[in-house]
Parts: C-alpha cells; sequence; structure tokens
C-alpha cells in the first residue's frame, strides 16, 4: 500500500525495500521537469535528509528521504528523460529504492486518505 | 519539496479576474499578485510565443508621460539623467535606455519614447523600481519637465504571429517600423501601439485605458494562435534573449558597460557626457571594467540558478549566476553571470558551484537564441 509524506513524497513499501517518488500532486506544482539528480546507490540517508533534487523550468526543489535507509537502486532512466516525472509520477517514474533501516517509522507516513485532506487544506 | 509561504499586503492587476478565469497561478511579484503560469505550463508558454503569439499582462510596470514645452527642453532634461540619445529621436520613436545614479550605478532600464506632440516624452520603467525612478524624475527636473504618472494598463502580444494578430484589427502595424510607436485604435480602443518588447521575438506593447484593457485582452485571446503567458515564460524568454533583468543580472552595483548594456548609450552622448556618473562611465567604455556580465552555458543538464558561485578552471572564485533556468528553446540550460574581465572571453571553461559541486560552463556571446525583431519588409 502507498504512504505519503507531508512533502509529497510517496513510497511503496515490499518486503524491507521501499521504492519512492514524489506525488502527482508535486509534479504538478512544478510543472515541466527538466532536471533530475539522483544520490549514488550505496549512500545512507536519515529519514527527512535532503536526498535527491528535481528542478522545473521556474524552479529547482530538493526531495527529501521518506524513511531511514540505504539506497539500493535509483531510477536512471528519469535523469536521461526528466519529462517522465510529468508523465507518471506514482507509476514509472519512481526516484530511488530504499533498504529500509526501521520498519516502525512507516507508521509515521500518511496514508491516501490522510495525504488527500492534507492537500485540501493547503 | 517545500510550498512557499504567502505574502500579503499586495496590489491586484486591473485584469486580476481575468487571469484567474483564465486558470492562471497567481504569485507576489514586485508587490503585484501576478500569473506565473496558465494551465500550458512555462515550457509550453515558451514554445508557443517562439511559434505562435503569447499575450502578457506587464501592468505592473510604470507609465509616464514627461512634458516640457518642446522637445529639445524634454529630450535635454532628461538627458541629465540618461546616457541614451534623445535629443535625435525622430518623433514616434522609441530608445532603450538606462536611469542613472550620480556615481553612474544604473537605478533602471527603461523605455523612453518621443511621442508625436513636441515636448512630449512617454517613459516604461520597471514595477519593483517605478515609485523610486518617478520620485527621482520630479525631483531632479522640477522646474523643467512636468511628469505625469499614468493609471494604465500595459498588454504586450509577443510572437512570430503577433503582426498578424495585430494587423487584423489594425492594417498598418505590420509595417511598423521595430522601436515604433503609434496612437491608433484597436476595434474601436485608442490604443498606443508600441513595436517593442521583452522576449526576443517580434511583437507590440499596447498602453490601453483599464477600462478598455479587459475587452482588448479579450480580443486578442480569441485568435486561435495567442495564448496567455505568465511570468515563468516571460523569464525563460528574456533569458535566451540574453536581455537583463532589472535587479538581478543588471542592478545598482552596475554601469552600462558591466552589465555590456553599452547600446544604452548614445553615439553623441559618448563624446559630449552630460549624464550621472559620466567620467566614471566613459573610462570604463575606453578602459573596461573588473566584472562584466556575459553568457554562461552550463555543458551538463543542471540548471545553474542565480546565486551561484562561479569558480576558475583553477578554483579561485570570480563572480556569480545573476539568471539562470533552463531554456526551453535552445533545449539546454542557460544562465547569465558576473565575471571578472579576463574570464569574459567567449568559450572560456568555468566552473558553476551546483549544490557545492563544480559543473563545466562556457562563456558564450548572447542571445542563447536569435532574436527575430522586425527589420523591414519580409
Amino acid at each position: 500500500m502507498m504512504k505519503f509524506t507531508k512533502s509529497h513524497e510517496w513510497v511503496r513499501p515490499e518486503g524491507g525495500i521501499v521504492t519512492m517518488g514524489i506525488t502527482t500532486h508535486a509534479a504538478e506544482a512544478l510543472g515541466d521537469v527538466v532536471f533530475v539528480e539522483l544520490p549514488d546507490v550505496g549512500k545512507s540517508f536519515d529519514k527527512g535528509a535532503e536526498m535527491a533534487v528535481v528542478e522545473s523550468v521556474k524552479a529547482a526543489s530538493d526531495v527529501y528521504a521518506p524513511v531511514s535507509g540505504e539506497v539500493v537502486e535509483v531510477n536512471s532512466a528519469i535523469v536521461d528523460a526528466p519529462e517522465q516525472v510529468n508523465e507518471g509520477p506514482e507509476e514509472g517514474a519512481w526516484f530511488v529504492k530504499l533498504k529500509l533501516k526501521d520498519e516502525s517509522e512507516l507508521e509515521s507516513l500518511m496514508d491516501e486518505a490522510a495525504y488527500k485532506a492534507q492537500l485540501s487544506d493547503e | 519539496m517545500n510550498d512557499t509561504p504567502q505574502n500579503t499586503l499586495l496590489k491586484t492587476l486591473p485584469l486580476d479576474a481575468l487571469h484567474r478565469e483564465l486558470g492562471g497561478k497567481m504569485v507576489p511579484f514586485a508587490g503585484y499578485e501576478m500569473p506565473v503560469q496558465y494551465a500550458m505550463g512555462v515550457k509550453g508558454e515558451h514554445l508557443h510565443v517562439r511559434e505562435k503569439a503569447g499575450l502578457f499582462d506587464v501592468s505592473h510596470m510604470g507609465q509616464a508621460f514627461l512634458t516640457a514645452s518642446d522637445h529639445a527642453e524634454a529630450a535635454s532634461a532628461i538627458e541629465t539623467l540618461v546616457p541614451g540619445e534623445i535629443a535625435g529621436l525622430s518623433p514616434g520613436r522609441i530608445r532603450y535606455t538606462v536611469l542613472l545614479a550620480d556615481d553612474g550605478g544604473v537605478l533602471d532600464d527603461l523605455m523612453i519614447t518621443r511621442t508625436e506632440e513636441d515636448g512630449k516624452l512617454f517613459l516604461v520603467v520597471n514595477a519593483a523600481t517605478k515609485d523610486a525612478d518617478f520620485a527621482l524624475i520630479e525631483e531632479k527636473l522640477a522646474g523643467r519637465a512636468k511628469l505625469d504618472v499614468l493609471g494604465r494598463s500595459l498588454l504586450a502580444l509577443q510572437g512570430p504571429l503577433a503582426h498578424t494578430v495585430i494587423g487584423a484589427l489594425d492594417p498598418m502595424a505590420p509595417e511598423m517600423p521595430f522601436m515604433s510607436m503609434r496612437h491608433t485604435q484597436l476595434e474601436g480602443i485608442p490604443v498606443t501601439l508600441s513595436r517593442c518588447g521583452y522576449t526576443g521575438e517580434d511583437g507590440y506593447e499596447i498602453s490601453v485605458a483599464n477600462s478598455d484593457a479587459e475587452a482588448l485582452a479579450r480580443r486578442l485571446l480569441a485568435h486561435e494562435d495567442v495564448a496567455p503567458i505568465g511570468l515563468g515564460a516571460r523569464d525563460s524568454l528574456r533569458l535566451e534573449a540574453g536581455l537583463c533583468l532589472y535587479g538581478h543580472d543588471l542592478t545598482e552595483a552596475d554601469t552600462p558597460v558591466s552589465a555590456a548594456i553599452t547600446f544604452a548609450i548614445g553615439k553623441r552622448r559618448r563624446q559630449e557626457g552630460g549624464f550621472p556618473g559620466a567620467e566614471r562611465i566613459l573610462r570604463e567604455l575606453k578602459e573596461g571594467c573588473e566584472a562584466v556580465r556575459v553568457g554562461l552555458r552550463p555543458l551538463g543538464r543542471a540548471p545553474a540558478r542565480e546565486g551561484v558561485e562561479v569558480r576558475s578552471a583553477e578554483g579561485e572564485v570570480i563572480g556569480a549566476v545573476t539568471s539562470g533556468g533552463f531554456g526551453p528553446t535552445f533545449d539546454a540550460p542557460v544562465a547569465m553571470g558576473r565575471v571578472e574581465a579576463r574570464f569574459a572571453e567567449p568559450g572560456t571553461v568555468v566552473h558553476l558551484m551546483v549544490r557545492g559541486k563544480p559543473m563545466e560552463a562556457e562563456v558564450v556571446r548572447l542571445p542563447f537564441v536569435p532574436q527575430r525583431y522586425y527589420r523591414g519588409a519580409r
């Protein structure tokens, strides 16, 4: 099941590995993505740390680690073709797979209903 | 991803309701709530202007008439504040120049038009600086010329099809020379029509009464080739065209020489001087200055934004990026910056410190995308 952060990342946990990306809302707010910078495989991040960068014509935004963990795989296809982030932010255009350090951190993330409620409050 | 906080106490444009109706995403800019983009998005809007025609609301900019006994007097008055050739302007012609501080620093860049009416100049200045500009002009020219600040809207129609769109409403418009102005009517609406703009494309700026602005905007938007364009694309268009954004690429710390806009200084003025900071500016024209504005082309894919440090290939700090982003037509990152003069030669490889990492970039001649102003019969 997908979970969400306040800072507009999504995660999909699967057996200790978490796939993450930015939400459709985030991609729409950014506009046309022209550049993505992903971390190196093997690097570890604490929850909330700056992990990747996504830039549109307008501006640059940081992408934060939704949970603590080690990068085990990155989606280099979105580095080569950043427009994929606008085309399928919650499907094909995942950013990073993290080896989850502390499963309990998932509990602090929002489910889809709670994330949608946050969006309607913004 | 973080959201930016909302500012309060913002002024609204006369066309505010129309921008919202068109789906404009409103952001604070120069004290106004302004559309940064519409549904098409910055990239789509940018490309639309380069291919067809885009309508911009630039009513936040300052407009004023400066009136004196005759043209010679109006020109000699304003020439005490700007280095442009104003005395020699023919009626109906526009000049780009700069307003100077006593030390030759640039207070603003502006357009000055000699109207058809003797002794009357039309000024268009930047939004963020308009109050200070007008106060300075009034104070310095008191007793010589009278300044009337206009509460009018300003629309810009820019792009290779702008002349056909305006031409359908005013058959004389397509033949207007670049940098000329006429009083005319567009479907019965009285306007001041200027063939100029700030996108690098052919186009017009239309000064119109606030009460007529919406009808005119709707009439122009009804044309199938015209789309509304926000501030985001306005910025990427002018950056690709190599044009300065005041407060960023051009500041009070610059002279027209360091900002590489020496075309803002008239030929006669270079002989005669007589403008603020003339001694310094004329010396810099001859000897150059320490730092100058240049084009910077990042060689990788990462855009370098304003404030990014510029280093030499050897690692010494030599300047900073003053504007930067992604050029949708250039299809790559584009930037401008201020660098030490000895690194200003096109072809020089420099490093842009993006997020602490050096990214290679090349000093290039501006513009990134050739300007396509109207230069006579097509």
